[in-house]
């Protein structure tokens, strides 16, 4: 009796902890959506989401965040451009080549990679490549294209590892039966397995994008975060995440709700993410 | 003519050894079968017979393998060894890929282009294999659609594309229902006078119905190697006898 009653105790126990991340999941979901429509609806759908200016304390003020929309896609556009191949390249080593006593450090040192505060990273950033850039292509330093590298460094252990896994799990009967045709262990490695690893590695670069386009800090630290239009890769940018969070602090009033629907856009984005990686790793089995 | 010639082979994985003073000499145009009870070392020295063992690790071999007179574990390169020495393996094991993508793979790799050439081998490969008309339809196809039949066949004719001298099984069918079996055991049959074909295989009934040369195998021995018609009616060792009546293995 007294064994069933600790049952049921500890069941209930479960079931509330296991609700727990629902529940905040949909908190989450409520909040965004219910302060960020008005406001979006006051300013106009359009002119929020395709306004070129954004100028929230100017009179009359004007809330566009296209600026803001486009700098998120075009770093993590860059994040990806830098970050998959050599993720991808560092995943099918790790995997195929890496001679054992080479991994036993390099496992990891990838995934120590993974647990660096993004702050760290930003700081790195700000130190090492702004410095670098505006040396080397003579411009101001902060731009899309330090916020690009910086950034596919830090997708680099969420591609690594999806992918490393990815490529392990490929059936070695696929390699024998490549090497018995005469390949070679390179040939049967880019030409068998990884293709046969495809949908897992797209589900390592979707959540990089996830990552990537979710980053804040870091970005902030070496973007430049001009609220505009760039013209170029070596021009600054400011992502929807940072625009949130430079403003929040002393925005009030439609100022601090169109930032609240910042985040319906930014949430959306993540939304879409979310339901690309769910429907590869449906695939994927 | 003899095609494989095995001399003193010694096998040993770490310190086990899994072949002992293996002498063989398996002749071309020729179904020569490997029969013995399981971890007999059948498998083992068909692999070896392509260098397919070189991915065990701890793997270790002394002895002499010769095919044509040139020592496989000497200079040879390796792939080009394994393109002259095609392999089926025991569980059909087509590539993710379409069907047309999983003959042209080998073809590919040693540097056939042009598409006029490889739908020529692709098709070629296919009838040889005797699956060309299952399939003409659907070359665009996931390989991974046919059945357990028609993708040992398949396997078959991807090994065939790459234009081997040897074909090795390791046991091929049996993993296949009775109907699959028998259209392989035909296609050998038929392949025979092109391609040297050895042939593992716990199925006493398929040696004798398709092998010329049958090896019986026993802990890592040949126990006896001899004319496959001599080896099931009139075997020299008592223990060839036994385990071919089935009184044990």
């Amino acid at each position: 009796m007294k064994q069933r009653v600790l049952e049921l105790v500890f069941r209930i126990l479960f079931l509330i902890a296991a609700l727990a991340s629902i529940l905040a999941v949909i908190l989450i979901c409520i909040f965004l959506f219910a302060n960020g429509f008005p406001p979006m609806a006051e300013i106009g759908v359009f002119d929020f989401l395709f306004g070129m200016d954004w100028s929230p304390v100017d009179v009359p003020p004007s809330f566009g965040i296209f600026p803001m929309i486009v700098g998120s896609l075009y770093v993590t556009a860059g994040a990806i451009i830098i970050g998959v191949p050599i993720g991808i390249l560092t995943a099918v080593f790790m995997a195929k080549f890496c001679p054992k006593r080479l991994y036993r450090p390099l496992k990891p040192a990838v995934e120590l990679l993974a647990g660096i505060p993004s702050i760290v990273y930003g700081f790195f950033g700000m130190v090492v490549l702004v410095p670098l850039v505006r040396e080397l292509f003579d411009s101001k330093g902060a731009s899309i294209l330090t916020a690009s590298i910086l950034l596919g460094i830090m997708i680099l252990p969420t591609i690594i590892g999806v992918s490393e896994s990815a490529i392990r799990a490929v059936p070695n009967s696929y390699y024998e039966g490549a090497l018995a045709l005469g390949a070679s262990h390179e040939r049967s490695v880019f030409f068998v397995m990884l293709p046969a690893a495809k949908s897992g590695i797209m589900a390592g670069i979707v959540l990089g994008i996830g990552r990537a386009i979710g980053e804040t800090m870091a970005v902030m630290m070496v973007a430049g975060n001009q609220a505009r239009m760039p013209d170029s890769i070596l021009e600054g940018v400011r992502t929807l995440t940072a625009n949130i969070v430079m403003e929040m602090g002393y925005a009030a009033d439609l100022h601090r709700e169109a930032l609240i629907a910042t985040a319906v856009v930014l949430f959306v984005f993540i939304l879409i993410i979310n339901l690309c990686f769910s429907l590869l790793k449906r695939r994927m089995k | 003519m003899e095609k494989f010639k095995i001399e003193n082979l010694d096998l040993y994985y770490g310190n086990f050894q899994a072949l002992k003073n293996i002498n063989l000499n398996l002749e071309a145009n020729k179904i020569t079968a490997f029969i013995g009870p399981s971890g007999c070392g059948k498998s083992t020295l068909l692999k070896s017979l392509n260098r397919m063992n070189d991915l065990v690790e701890g793997c270790s071999i002394t002895g002499n393998v010769l095919l044509d007179g040139e020592d496989i574990y000497g200079d040879m390169d390796v792939n080009h060894l394994r393109k002259r020495v095609g392999m089926v393996f025991q569980k059909a094991n087509p590539f993710p890929m379409s069907i047309y993508d999983n003959i042209a793979f080998g073809p590919r790799t040693h540097g056939v282009r042009g598409k006029a050439r490889l739908n020529e081998i692709v098709e070629k490969s296919l009838r040889d294999a005797a699956i060309w008309d299952e399939v003409k339809d659907r070359l665009k196809k996931s390989a991974l659609g046919l059945s357990g039949g028609q993708q040992q066949r398949l396997c078959i004719a991807r090994a065939l594309a790459v234009d081997p001298e040897v074909i090795l099984l390791d046991e091929p069918t049996s993993a296949l229902d009775p109907i699959s079996t028998s259209k392989i055991e035909d296609l050998l049959l038929s392949l025979k006078n092109n391609y040297t074909i050895i042939i593992v295989t716990h199925n006493m009934q398929q040696a004798g119905r398709v092998s010329d040369k049958t090896a019986f195998f026993l802990l890592g021995e040949v126990v006896e190697f001899d004319d496959t018609l001599k080896i099931f009616n009139n075997p020299s060792e008592r223990r060839t006898e036994d385990y071919i009546t089935g009184r044990f293995g």
